[in-house]
């Protein structure tokens, strides 16, 4: 099987800070990569460069075999993306938003209505798609944004914290659709999550991330061996120590003033 | 072209759905037509000056299509907050074409802002010309819309937060309104007043309005149309560049 997914010495520096640290890594078509890490260890960021929506400070990256920085609309066509905060328009309705989605990536109306239909039946959706969107909870937002990111057939699906502030059946519902479209589609699934036991179950392979740097690879199993513990999660505390991270919206506001500052200059 | 369409259409149904952001922005050029028309009309008139609603009229409605254009502009900023923005920025989409179609649809609201102005203006008593050169002047009304669009849409391409909203609205859209002879007329004005006045591009706007509306120029018509698509194009392009540059 090829890498669907490149990652070769990535850095993205914010003035003196660093999000991520010489990062390389690959994922293979048709399997569920967890991208795991602590707080602000730069699992966002590393998905916002593979996404297009931030550029490098070096390094290269490649999505099914295009370049992020050189070739950005074919490797925008290749992935969905369920974003860590939610991204729908509220002002429109959930068929509306799926239907702006599905012109933006060029699909022929015919082919747009098809697809907006397969998938909103997909996240059982389909009775709800006249209603605006405010009037969602947030599982249905999830849901919605889950078929959104699948209505122009990628090869890739990006999910930033998926199931964050989910009730567990909502999750549970979320992951047997990730399975299930992995399994029959082939559709290959790049995660990040906090909930290890959600991670142990659905992925083929895990990275752990800790302050910009990759500090293990490989099969859930293999970094549980690795660890000699018992669980991932286990695994995952000895690998990045015991002490807790600074607040997440501390160091979101903290990238996000060290990005003002260079934008600034 | 469908792409730009759909930016297009998602700006309207927004407008069309905010009934409150509708009836909300009537009030201020009501106002206006209330306070400004009637307190000074009999001044204006007397000084000379003859009917002051009907110079007034396309001073207002030029404001209404100034401020709802540079709000939706700064829209911009509302995306990116609530996370929409990113959306449109990772699909396969040029960004100059995400520009063309938010600001396209952008202006569409300012014009049809300024075109109920019109009708709530004719209730206080104001009277085109000629009804011949009312296309003149919707085509002024969607040169001002598209101008100060994209100006929001500059500005909010570089700002993070509404934070720095106030300080647009204060040190550059109040001035831009007050000095453009939306007002008082250009005639007679002290030299350094009359510099700041040619230079704000909205002066261009209201006298090309009341050059369709009233058959009254200061400039005249062909340096009105001449500046204003000069600025509209500068600006179309900054906010292009810009927004292009944007990482969410």
């Amino acid at each position: 099987m090829s890498n669907i997914i490149e990652i070769k010495n990535l850095v993205k520096k914010f003035d003196d800070f660093t999000a991520v640290d010489n990062v390389s890594l690959s994922v293979k078509e048709g399997e569920i990569f967890a991208f795991l890490g602590p707080n602000g260890a730069g699992k966002t960021t590393t998905i916002k460069i593979l996404t297009t929506l931030l550029r490098a400070t070096s390094g290269e990256a490649t999505v099914n075999g295009f370049d992020v920085k050189k070739d950005k609309n074919n490797a925008r066509r290749s992935f969905g993306i369920v974003f860590q905060d939610q991204s729908l328009d509220e002002e429109l309705t959930a068929y509306e938003n799926l239907e702006f989605h599905g012109s933006l990536y060029g699909l022929p109306r015919k082919q747009r209505r098809e697809r907006i239909e397969e998938m909103l039946n997909f996240v059982e959706l389909w009775d709800r798609r006249k209603d605006f969107v405010k009037t969602f909870s947030g599982g249905m937002r999830r849901r919605l944004e889950i078929a959104r990111g699948l209505i122009h057939l990628p090869k890739i699906l990006f999910l930033d914290e998926p199931t964050i502030g989910l009730d567990p059946q909502t999750r549970n519902h979320i992951w047997s659709y990730i399975k299930n479209l992995n399994k029959e589609k082939g559709l290959t699934v790049f995660l990040t999550n906090h909930y290890m036991e959600e991670a142990e179950k659905v992925a083929d392979r895990v990275a752990i991330i800790d302050k910009g740097k990759i500090v293990a690879q490989g099969t859930p199993a293999e970094l549980i061996k690795q660890t000699n513990t018992d669980s991932l999660e286990e695994a995952f505390l000895a690998l990045t120590g015991k002490s807790i991270r600074e607040e997440k919206a501390e160091t979101g506001n903290h990238i996000r003033m060290m990005r003002n500052l260079h934008t600034k200059k | 072209m469908n792409v730009i369409y759909t930016l297009w259409l998602r700006q309207i149904k927004r407008y069309l759905r905010s009934r409150a952001r509708i009836v909300g922005s009537l009030g201020q050029p009501v106002l206006f037509m209330v306070a400004l028309g009637f307190g000074f009309g009999p001044i204006y008139q007397q000084a000379g000056g003859g009917d002051y609603i009907s110079f007034l009229a396309p001073g207002v409605i030029a404001m209404s299509i100034l401020f709802s254009a540079i709000f939706t502009g700064i829209e911009v900023i509302w995306d990116k907050k609530f996370g929409f923005l990113k959306e449109t920025l990772v699909s396969p989409v040029p960004r100059y074409k995400i520009m063309l179609g938010r600001t396209l649809g952008g202006a569409t609201v300012a014009v049809i802002q300024g075109v109920i102005v019109f009708f709530i203006t004719m209730l206080f008593g104001f009277r085109p010309d000629s009804w011949a050169l009312f296309p003149l002047a919707l085509v002024f009304m969607f040169i001002i819309a598209l101008l100060f669009t994209a100006l929001g849409t500059a500005i909010a391409s570089i700002l993070e937060d509404m934070q720095g909203f106030q300080l647009i609205m204060n040190f550059l859209v109040m001035p831009v309104f007050f000095l453009s002879g939306a007002l008082f007329p250009l005639k007679n004005l002290p030299p350094s007043i009359l510099i700041i006045s040619q230079i704000d591009p909205l002066s261009y706007g209201v006298d090309g309005l009341r050059a369709s509306l009233i058959n009254v120029s200061y400039f005249g018509i062909t340096l009105d149309l001449g500046v204003l698509l000069v600025v509209t194009f500068i600006f179309m392009s900054v906010g292009t560049y810009l927004f292009s540059k944007i990482e969410a």
